[in-house]
């Protein structure tokens, strides 16, 4: 909860065992690594803003369990809540992120001429290509606890910096509070509209608290590069377009972010980064690039192979349903997209996307065909 | 302590200064309302009574008022003062900028603040049905440090009750009860509602874990004390089987976590279903939930139209209730002005809903119905409760107050309000017309 910790003080009245949540039920990374005894130690301490242990775990504690997959179950209120918890966080961020340690360092790369290929993905089976990441502004708290003036500072500060956007980048922003029902009904057309979070894991952090205030949609005349403003991040920044050219879209990518990031920079704002965690973002999950690269693509007979699920793992990918990371398949069109975030950089990612859904066509291809496809399962990455 | 009072409400100190008073002050007055609910002083309590209990209070105003522990601000208040332009709730309708940035750097002993009491009016515009109240109390002490906006709110949902001047009667002798049952050929069931919070504990929108298990502790080992009728046992939602659960819901007992955005924007689900439970008699007519939307609700109920006795059981339960936690040094919420403290300013006073469900197909088709209602002070609902719909021919009708009558005079209202409503419908059906009633004066 935002406006300090006054309210950690009263829960320091009774004890650590009195306090302790139950998570008895619970299966997400906070409550395979929270203890009584790591309880004890950390429920006294606060980020400077005040973001305590309880408010990081809520959403843990207040949702055992995804249906589809292992949830965090923390968030951060601020920069400093991964540097003051770090003995929750690290371990979790070392589960999340296939081993990543403590000690280890996040490159960033973000030069779009360093992707072999992607521009040539079958348009017959991938229908949509996609890059989204997040950013965050320092000095700023994050969703889960910023006060109502924060979070419209951060809009208003978001606004000048795309509004000086030039070229195939130039734009407009729609405040979700001041849209009228046309530019409305054109965003949900367009498919770029965010409506108030309905997930628990994000209604029980606190990330939808004084909605629609302060949100918006900022997206370009040509409708392929998009930011949005105050959802579960300060800024979430998307790349898309039809068909399979993956190049083009992270090159548009690249491009649009570093420009925000200059001009984000000669206001006196950087982005929150460091060279262990890289871009720190609310969920422990999206740390290190914060990127999801994919493509919406077609596989139906690939998804019926007993094997799919393996030759994703071995490819470090993931599949989520068209409606995104709630959602199921429908129809054997599949959102197939990098499962890492943190420990490899942006170029590595969707490098690894591009080479494995090139893969995966091939396979589809054959199965179509009725031929065999053992002879093409990859090695594990 | 006086010449630190003073320098708080006229400057504002460093940070260091103000951090180490306030967590010292924050201390004290914890402790201050934690005496008062002490077992050690239970025999203080019973000497001096309620009396002397509000003067405690009005001593302790001046601190809670500027017991602020640290605020982090950042921006002056004009920038966080929520958006309200669309908003249409009690809360929306009263506060300003000008009592917004009065408020806004205030906190309760506990540590509640203005931001957290409004948050679910903000996030909640309004309502199909009902003009909701958009605002919380996470502590006894809500009520007054915010007083300024919680007295305005009060005031528009209780018909102009003025807690700073009026005072509320309560009255849970059952005996004065004249008439109260029903025609069971139109009324299927009687129940009587209310809601009870433990003195020292804070409410659910703010309660932390500890206090939220306490409260699940201190009014189940009272219960456990009920005997004859009353006797019965408590379902902890964490532990309750699978059968248990079938069967409480089927006694349509079982309440489940909220889905009201009303409710979850204030923070009432945090931890669910951690130290919630459902207590019920053996006869399954009186009810208990524990930490639902209050400490307690207490429910009162059978089929059939005998109001009258569901009445009786309902006051002597609460009685019993009240002393058995007595007896280990516990007290309900209870103040003269504002009547029994509950976590909705909606539910003050009385906290009292006494409703039935009634048929009445033929007056309800009328169109002087809704006029006729709002003259006897009732409302209807659908079956399903408040954001519901009736469906059919079926009536959930029951007082429309809650504050500046008693409780005898409000199941009064609703058994004399009742009884017009079914001779209307007799009329009805016999082919005769009806008469809209005078309206009932409020605040006898």
């Amino acid at each position: 909860m935002p406006f300090g910790n006054s309210h950690n003080q009263l829960k320091m009245k009774f004890s650590s065992e009195q306090e302790y949540p139950d998570l008895s039920k619970h299966n997400n990374h906070m409550a395979k690594v929270l203890t009584p005894a790591l309880y004890e130690k950390l429920r006294s301490k606060q980020t400077p803003s005040g973001f305590t242990l309880d408010d990081v775990i809520q959403t843990g504690v207040d949702n055992p369990g995804h249906p589809f997959i292992m949830t965090v179950g923390c968030v951060a209120g601020d920069e400093e809540t991964y540097e003051v918890f770090k003995e929750l966080l690290d371990p979790i961020i070392q589960d999340r992120h296939g081993g990543y340690k403590p000690t280890d360092k996040h490159k960033t790369d973000l030069n779009p001429s360093n992707l072999k290929g992607g521009d040539d993905l079958d348009a017959n089976y991938v229908l949509s290509s996609r890059v989204r990441t997040g950013r965050s502004i320092c000095g700023f708290c994050l969703p889960p606890h910023c006060s109502r003036g924060e979070r419209r500072a951060v809009e208003k500060l978001s606004v000048e910096a795309l509004g000086a956007l030039t070229g195939d980048l130039k734009g407009k922003y729609y405040a979700l509070k001041n849209m009228t029902e046309a530019e409305q009904q054109q965003l949900i057309d367009d498919h770029f509209l965010f409506d108030k979070p309905v997930s628990p894991l994000l209604l029980a952090s606190g990330m939808a608290r004084d909605w629609p205030d302060a949100r918006g949609i900022w997206h370009n005349d040509n409708k392929t590069f998009l930011v949005w403003v105050n959802e579960e991040d300060h800024l979430r920044v998307i790349s898309m377009q039809k068909g399979g050219n993956m190049k083009e879209v992270f090159n548009r990518f690249c491009t649009g972010l570093t420009k925000i990031e200059e001009l984000f920079k000669n206001k006196g704002h950087a982005f929150m980064w460091n060279e262990h965690l890289g871009y720190v973002l609310t969920c422990p999950s999206n740390l290190g690039t914060g990127l999801r690269a994919g493509v919406h693509v077609k596989l139906p007979n690939l998804s019926k192979y007993r094997q799919f699920e393996e030759i994703l793992k071995r490819l470090r990918l993931q599949k989520r349903g068209t409606g995104g990371v709630d959602t199921a398949a429908v129809g054997g069109v599949f959102d197939i997209s990098n499962a890492d975030r943190l420990g490899f950089s942006e170029v590595e990612l969707v490098q690894m996307v591009v080479d494995g859904v090139k893969l995966l066509i091939v396979m589809e291809k054959r199965l179509e065909k009725g031929q065999a496809v053992e002879d093409l399962m990859p090695a594990q990455k | 302590m006086k010449s630190w009072l003073k320098d708080e409400s006229q400057t504002r100190s460093t940070f260091i200064w103000r951090d180490l008073v306030c967590f010292y002050r924050v201390q004290m007055a914890s402790s201050f309302a934690r005496i008062l609910s002490s077992k050690r002083k239970v025999g203080i309590l019973s000497l001096v009574g309620a009396g002397s209990l509000t003067v405690g209070f009005f001593l302790n105003r001046e601190q809670h008022v500027n017991a602020g522990a640290h605020v982090r601000r950042i921006y002056p208040a004009s920038a966080e003062y929520p958006d309200l332009r669309k908003h249409n709730n009690c809360m929306a309708s009263h506060l300003t900028p000008a009592v917004y940035a009065k408020l806004c750097d205030k906190t309760t002993p506990n540590g509640y603040t203005l931001d957290l009491a409004i948050q679910t009016g903000v996030d909640n515009p309004g309502h199909p049905f009902i003009k909701t109240v958009g605002m919380v109390a996470g502590d006894e002490e809500s009520y007054e440090v915010f007083a300024d906006i919680f007295n305005s709110v009060i005031k528009e949902r209780h018909n102009g009750y003025d807690p700073c001047n009026m005072k509320h009667p309560t009255d849970l002798d059952s005996s004065k009860i004249r008439g109260g049952q029903f025609d069971v050929k139109y009324v299927l069931s009687s129940r009587v509602r209310t809601g009870r919070s433990i003195r020292g504990l804070s409410l659910p929108p703010a309660c932390t874990r500890a206090e939220r298990r306490e409260v699940e502790r201190v009014v189940i080992d009272a219960l456990a004390g009920l005997k004859g009728d009353l006797a019965g046992k408590y379902y902890s939602l964490t532990l309750m089987n699978e059968q248990e659960q079938q069967q409480l819901i089927d006694d349509h007992f079982l309440f489940d976590k909220p889905v009201s955005p009303l409710l979850t924007c204030a923070g009432m689900a945090r931890d669910w279903p951690d130290a919630r439970g459902i207590w019920h008699n053996n006869e399954k007519t009186f009810l208990v939930w524990v930490n639902e939307e209050d400490h307690t609700r207490v429910i009162s109920m059978e089929k059939g139209g005998n109001m009258k006795r569901v009445f009786e059981r309902f006051c002597k339960g609460l009685q019993e209730v009240e002393r058995l936690i007595q007896e280990k040094g516990w007290e309900f919420m209870w103040n003269e002005h504002l009547g029994y403290i509950l976590t909705c300013p909606s539910n003050l006073g009385t906290g009292l809903r006494a409703g039935v469900h009634v048929t009445l197909p033929r007056l309800s088709k009328d169109p002087r119905f809704p006029k006729i209602l709002d003259n006897l002070r009732l409302q209807k609902r659908g079956t399903g409760g408040v954001d519901t719909a009736a469906v059919g021919n079926t009536f959930d009708i029951s007082n429309l107050d809650r504050l500046g009558q008693s409780e005898v005079q409000l199941v009064q209202t609703v058994i004399d309000g009742v009884n017009y409503l079914i001779e209307c419908e007799k009329k009805l059906e016999r082919g005769q017309d009806i008469k809209i009633p005078a309206p009932i004066s409020q605040f006898k």
